[in-house]
């Protein structure tokens, strides 16, 4: 699994690799290291909170890329009490990489709806990459025009790249679908709750990303588009993928701070993928709490809240008329 | 029609006549034996076609029909009758809220270069006597890329349209789509001009998008797909992901036509292919069908 690694945890990695040499030498030769270890795990615990406290946004997108990183099943068997998935759009097919269905969490009846990527290679193919086509995001949206039918909250996990990019995608009105999906998705009469869980890859993140609340998980990226096509259009470079990547501002504390987000979901130490369960408990615990708070709302509060969370996005420079005194307005 | 397109009754129209007519002078100095303000090479059929040949059919190749690109203000002239536009909003300006290296700098670059403030034109206008709120992308602006101010400036002009009921028109032709500079802000404008197009669509309000070459990404992943009516010009490229991307993730060529007007009207994307020098009238053919009250509406303010 060395190429799971990731290269900036290498000298984690190698402590980590060091105390299990210790932990098995101990027991072959019947010494006892204990005090030699714990100093060791200390030493891994201080490493791995100073690593992951001063990530580079590149090494955060590595993270959020991590074949290992739970997927949106992952979280739904750990949140869920039970879960139904639900398949088709019920115009061309079931698209793999976006699935949805209904469930229940703490005995409250939910949607959710996500990108869904593959672990190995002939998953991932069936999955496309988590890159779903338009009938993909129709089959979302038929999900959430039936959970408003039924009066149940929504949840959307996104994990994407983007979405697909190919001929039968155009022939099917990718962009229609992803349009359609945004405009009625702020229309929706029940409260939609969106946690970006790994990539948020662009309008294919976002044609089920409006929503009352959007979260991101700790290590998670949303940009409106990958940095490496951001390098190569304007630098014409893809070396310079990473200087892109701190541009962008795609991390979520950059998010945080340019108010595109409403908050970050913490993940245990060392990434979602180190700890499944932990980490789908953190998730499951703000879910709960925002869908709770989203309830007590009358829906016609509920659904201006969400027009002007949305309508408010932007900064804007208003020059008048042709003087220099400017002054500065942020459109929200 | 010439005088329509260079005509230049509107204010509006004329402020940017002069300053273009300035970057001419200054491009004529640079090479003196080139009047090519006269002629412009077709770049399908390579004819040489003089400027005032080609105003007169509206930018289409006499020789082969080809769709030259309009500017903003050429659109509106061919939309709006003399003199009936009032342009909002424009003194809305981009700011650089990632610290985008060089986003000033491009943004300074294409002010100059076009004599717009940013890639679109927003206002009320008439149409054969008709009021509508229209928004007009111009293309040469950074690919005609949906910023803040263009989000802003387009969500403007559809509450515009529902607070005056208005029809609501809307052309793009933004191959850029969401405008990387301003990252995820960018992209969220997709979400704001879409939330605000469905908030007209519940009061009944009348929305034709016409899309013209080209339109990709961020806008037609938006608005542009989102009008009651699509129409689009002939030949336009109209799409999701670019041909480049899609050439390169399916490792193969793609086919004749793809991506057209054509092609989407084809696949059902579009209800109807329109000729530029149809366009104005039909707008106002689909406008006098939506009027219930069988009169023209006036804006009223
Ligand atoms: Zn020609």
């Amino acid at each position: 699994m060395v190429q799971n690694n990731l290269d900036f945890e290498q000298p984690l990695i190698e402590l980590e690799e060091k105390i299990t040499e210790l932990t098995k030498f101990m027991e072959e030769r019947d010494i006892n290291l204990t005090d030699e270890i714990k100093r060791l795990e200390t030493r891994a615990d201080k490493l791995r909170e100073e690593i992951y406290s001063q990530l580079e946004p590149w090494q955060i997108l590595k993270i959020a890329r991590h074949v290992e990183r739970p997927t949106t099943m992952d979280y739904i068997n750990l949140i869920c009490d039970d879960f139904i998935e639900l398949h088709g759009d019920r115009n061309f097919g079931d698209d793999q990489a976006l699935i949805g269905g209904i469930g229940k969490i703490n005995n409250l009846p939910v949607t959710i709806v996500g990108h869904q990527k593959g672990k190995e290679t002939k998953d991932n193919i069936k999955r496309n990459f988590g890159m779903a086509h338009p009938e993909g995001y129709r089959k979302a949206l038929r999900l959430m025009k039936q959970a408003e039918k039924f009066k149940r909250p929504i949840i959307a996990l996104v994990n994407t790249p983007g979405a697909y990019p190919g001929i039968s995608a155009e022939e099917r009105g990718q962009a229609e679908a992803i349009a359609k999906n945004m405009m009625e998705m702020t229309g929706i009469e029940v409260p939609i709750i969106v946690v970006v869980t790994g990539e948020g890859g662009s309008g294919g993140a976002l044609g089920i990303g409006v929503g009352d609340r959007v979260f991101m998980l700790e290590y998670t990226y949303y940009s409106v588009c990958s940095p490496e096509a951001c390098a190569a259009i304007l630098w014409k470079d893809s070396d310079k993928a990473k200087t892109a990547a701190k541009a962008l501002r795609l991390t979520a504390k950059d998010l945080l701070e340019l108010g595109v987000i409403d908050d970050i979901i913490a993940e245990p130490p060392g990434g979602a993928h180190k700890d499944y369960k932990r980490s789908a408990d953190l998730l499951k615990e703000r879910l709960t709490q925002e869908i709770n708070q989203l309830q007590d709302l009358e829906t016609a509060e509920l659904i201006e809240n969400r027009y002007n969370k949305f309508r408010t996005m932007g900064y804007i420079k208003r020059e008048v008329e042709e003087k220099m005194d400017e002054s500065i307005e942020s459109c929200g | 029609m010439l005088k329509d397109l260079f005509g230049g009754k509107s204010k509006y129209v004329t402020v940017e006549r002069k300053r273009r007519s300035e970057e001419k002078e200054k491009e004529a100095d640079d090479k003196k034996e080139m009047p090519d303000d006269l002629w412009t090479k077709c770049k399908s059929c390579k004819q040489i076609i003089f400027n005032k040949k080609l105003a007169e059919s509206l930018k289409v190749c006499p020789e082969c029909g080809t769709y030259f690109r309009l500017t903003a203000t050429e659109r509106l002239s061919l939309l709006v009758d003399d003199d009936k536009f009032e342009e909002y909003d424009a003194d809305l300006q981009a700011k650089n809220p990632l610290d985008f290296p060089d986003y000033e700098q491009k943004i300074d670059k294409y002010q100059d270069k076009t004599g717009l403030r940013e890639a679109v034109i927003t206002g009320i206008g008439e149409i054969n006597g008709w009021q509508v709120s229209l928004a007009v992308i111009d293309s040469r602006f950074l690919m005609g890329s949906m910023n803040s101010v263009v989000g802003e400036k387009i969500t403007r002009a559809i509450e515009r349209a529902l607070k005056r009921d208005l029809p609501l028109v809307i052309v793009s032709g933004g191959g850029g789509g969401a405008r990387m500079y301003e990252g995820m802000l960018s992209l969220m404008q997709m979400a704001k001009t879409s939330a605000a197009l469905k908030r007209l669509d519940q009061v009944g309000g009348l929305f034709i998008s016409v899309l013209t070459d080209p339109t990709y990404g961020g806008i037609s992943a938006s608005f542009a797909s989102l009008g009651d009516i699509n129409l689009a010009e002939p030949q336009a490229k109209i799409g999701f992901a670019g041909p480049r991307v899609i050439k390169q993730t399916i490792n193969r060529d793609l086919p004749d036509g793809f991506q057209t007007s054509e092609f989407l009207l084809e696949h059902g994307m579009i209800d109807k292919v329109v000729e530029r020098a149809d366009l104005k009238n039909l707008i106002t053919r689909i406008i006098d069908i939506h009027n219930l009250r069988g009169e023209k509406k006036n804006g009223t303010e």
